[in-house]
């Protein structure tokens, strides 16, 4: 690989630190697959970790569901696992709290942030753009090792005595701030903000890293018009990255500060337990507001990839080229945008000014656009294709359904008068399940079965795909369907049990369809671990190019080596799309392949 | 760096890591950006402590500006391979950042005199803020102050000279950002007080 031995350093060719950066062929199994610099083992250990993070994050949720569906039941068989939390049967009810919180900070941040961008950015950036490797191999790794420090944090923080973090995912004081309010804002909660700190430094070296990568590695030809839409949604979610993540920092800086330092800049005049606390002259509404302007973009960084990823999908294996190439990108670019002007969406009532909101509603609505353009643009991509139906295929299928179906809601919630019956129900629960959760989830398992050849060299097995794609895709609506009707009649979500109040008895059954059909759906999951895990070992061997795809990733061997590309990178000459072209041989044409060599399906202006 | 792959051309000109560097300034930035339009958001909400600010920060204004002089100057010393000069005005920026420090140090002092405190019972947000933003300012002053370090003992190894910019380049960014941040910052403080 005497290719890979140049030295960036272009004007320093004496430099001793340039001889340091050979590559090695035979490097120690602890340098190759566990403090790995290279690209594809850090997606592999991103997505290995988030998985793990995923069953974890449905366990928890499987749990709380039980108790929300059978309220009146003795959970005594739950006892080995939980040990005390179970007391007498019941489940304890701050614990309770700390399973809502816990579901929802794994699931956004460690499966659907670092799973899903870690994973796809690290592996797809370099071979899509035709890069040898990361911008920096270094940091790279010092990203996934920070993410897997902050795992081990939150991890310890679910077997504490005092219970993990109770106050919710979006930790608001005073209830995060004051250990006396629940035992959970305790020691779970510094561990919760520890883990966070790591997290955020991972995240913020792994979003400088594909930046940095996309703008200053990509080879000969490879325009930014002749990128793949993946590249530009995992460019434009680590841009959201970087921008967002320092503000939760000084966010969370600040609450740490007055936790243990006494300071009042989220606490002002507060009784607990009869007693008076000193803390004068704080604002818990100025924690929502820095809060929620990295919570909003934070959405976005959970559905991009998605976008990205069922984008290529859905044009791969419709034999088409994606509809709309450009306003794919300016709608993408669109969203991004809005997405940093719209969080105070997530405060209508919190004793904001109406007029804000009015002017926060209109921004929000104006999100309809662009994504309307992309749901607009992937069905018109599948109109009239020639649609293999692989289990990528369906994963991608299933996310635009999802998307459409939990994006109406989001007209609904976004309109600051129709909030106020709906606000901090299952309506909202419901909604964004649907839009972000389950889309990126289905985008993430989209990506999985269409990447995994390329990942491992063998391919997932289809049949078990099928069963794990429509047992997914059925339990998740049967989950979430029936949610917004229990929403609309005004279930307020993060409650223990509502068996006290008469009105929501008659809602018993539903919460029970409801647990049941999310337990199924969680169970389902182990069919892809199984599938997973087995095809790794014992699946069929892939080809080079399974799937007949366009983009450069395929053009490199089965399992590509250290440095991506045994011989030079390839040059591209034509966009990512070119599926059917009127009079080419077969139904795609490679990126890499120049206009002289297809004469007979050449328009025009299709010159090299 | 076992494994490490480098490329020898860049589609945008530009070196990744210099690239690099400017996206950790963006973050940075938007850190503060959060901070001080959190100050102005709550100081709106009254129930704000009016105080004076330290009299002193106008020296360390003053000696971080120096700083930056003397940083560039350093920068042009090593493009000429005046390597003796370098070191001269490294140890003078080094100097001179240290003596920002412990002039924000002192600053906290006078504060603590006059019983504007960071937390407890007497503590009001508009003086926890100013404790803040300077406490977080210092701390990637003391990020800077150990990257110019390492560059001052690299000069000492002849590792920088005028083939072998990279370095102190990015160095001198740096540097001139903490220091426009702290302007930034001052300006801010002076304007809101």
């Amino acid at each position: 690989m005497a290719s890979t031995d140049i030295s960036l350093h272009k004007d320093v060719h004496h430099d001793h630190e340039a001889h340091d950066d050979h590559d090695h062929h035979d490097q120690h199994f602890i340098f190759k697959y566990i403090f790995s610099q290279d690209h594809k083992v850090i997606a592999k250990q991103f997505l290995i970790t988030g998985i793990i993070w995923a069953f974890i994050g449905g366990a928890l949720s499987s749990i709380f569901r039980i108790q929300l569906g059978w309220p009146q039941a003795t959970l005594e068989w739950l006892e080995p696992i939980l040990g005390k939390w179970v007391e007498g049967g019941k489940l304890n009810p701050e614990f309770y709290l700390g399973l809502v919180t816990m579901h929802g900070t794994i699931m956004v941040f460690f499966v659907l942030t670092a799973g899903l961008s870690g994973t796809f950015s690290n592996f797809l950036i370099p071979l899509q753009i035709g890069a040898r490797d990361m911008a920096s191999g270094f940091l790279n790794m010092l990203s996934y090792w920070f993410f897997f420090l902050s795992s081990i944090v939150m991890f310890l923080s679910l077997f504490l005595e005092t219970g993990p973090a109770s106050a919710g995912w979006t930790i608001y004081p005073p209830l995060s701030a004051l250990p006396q309010a629940i035992p959970g804002s305790g020691a779970g909660m510094t561990m919760w903000i520890v883990a966070m700190a790591l997290f955020i430094v991972s995240s913020l070296l792994g979003s400088i890293n594909y930046i940095t990568t996309v703008i200053n590695l990509r080879t000969p030809g490879m325009s930014m018009t002749k990128l793949p839409l993946t590249i530009w949604a995992f460019f434009l979610t680590a841009i959201l990255g970087v921008l967002s993540f320092p503000v939760l920092f000084s966010c969370v800086l600040l609450l740490i500060f007055d936790r243990s330092f006494g300071t009042s800049f989220y606490l002002s005049e507060i009784y607990v337990a009869g007693e008076a606390l000193a803390n004068v002259g704080g604002s818990p509404i100025l924690f929502q507001h820095l809060f929620w302007f990295l919570g909003h973009p934070e959405v976005y960084i959970v559905i991009l990839p998605g976008f990205g990823i069922v984008s290529e999908i859905i044009a791969t294996n419709a034999r088409k080229p994606i509809f709309g190439y450009r306003a794919m990108i300016g709608s993408m670019l669109g969203i991004s945008l809005l997405s940093f002007i719209v969080w105070a969406h997530h405060m209508f009532v919190s004793g904001m000014n109406p007029f804000l909101g009015s002017v926060f509603m209109f921004l929000t609505l104006i999100i309809a656009v662009p994504s309307a353009v992309k749901v607009f643009n992937w069905i018109a991509t599948l109109w009239r294709g020639n649609i293999v139906f692989t289990v990528p295929m369906l994963f991608s299928i299933g996310f635009v359904s999802l998307f459409i179906s939990g994006g109406l809601t989001g007209i609904i919630l976004g309109n600051s008068a129709l909030d106020i019956q709906v606000h901090n129900t299952y309506f909202v629960v419901a909604h964004f399940h649907l839009v972000m959760g389950s889309s990126a989830f289905f985008g993430m398992f989209a990506g999985v079965y269409h990447w995994f050849p390329k990942m491992f060299g063998r391919m997932m097995d289809e049949k078990l795909g099928y069963v794990h794609f429509w047992l997914t895709f059925i339990g998740v609506y049967m989950v979430f369907m029936p949610m917004h009707y229990v929403g609309i009649a005004g279930f307020p979500r993060r409650y223990y049990s509502w068996t006290s109040f008469d009105l929501f008895q008659s809602f018993a059954n539903i919460n029970m369809y409801i647990s049941l059909a999310a337990i199924i759906a969680w169970l389902a999951q182990f069919i892809f671990a199984f599938n997973f895990i087995y095809s790794i070992f014992r699946g069929r061997r892939a080809s080079a190019n399974p799937w007949r795809s366009n983009t450069l990733e395929w053009t490199t061997p089965v399992l590509p080596g250290h440095g991506n590309w045994p011989g030079p990178i390839p040059v591209v000459y034509r966009w990512p799309y070119d599926y059917s072209k009127p009079g080419a041989e077969e139904d795609f044409i490679p990126q890499h392949i120049p206009y002289s060599q297809t004469q007979s399906s050449n328009l025009p202006h299709d010159k090299d | 760096m076992v494994g490490a792959i480098v490329q020898k051309q860049t589609s945008s000109g530009v070196h990744p890591l210099k690239f690099a560097l400017w996206l950790i300034i963006i973050s940075i930035i938007m850190m503060f950006a959060a901070f001080t339009s959190a100050y102005i958001v709550r100081k709106e909400e009254g129930n704000w402590l009016e105080f004076d600010l330290p009299n002193n920060l106008v020296i360390n204004t003053g000696l971080l500006v120096l700083s930056s002089v003397f940083m560039q100057l350093a920068y042009f010393a090593a493009k000429k391979d005046n390597l003796n000069q370098l070191k001269i005005y490294l140890v003078l920026t080094l100097a001179l950042g240290t003596a920002f420090l412990i002039g924000q140090w002192e600053a906290w002092g006078d504060l603590v005199n006059r019983k504007v405190f960071f937390g407890g019972s007497d503590a009001n947000p508009s003086g926890s803020f100013l404790y803040v933003l300077t406490g977080v300012h210092g701390f990637h002053l003391i990020t800077g102050l150990i990257f110019i370090l390492i560059v001052l003992i690299s000069g000492f190894r002849f590792k920088v000279h005028s083939k072998n910019l990279l370095r102190i380049e990015l160095c001198t960014i740096y540097w001139h950002f903490l220091g426009g941040l702290w302007v930034y910052l001052y300006l801010f403080l002076t304007l809101n007080h």
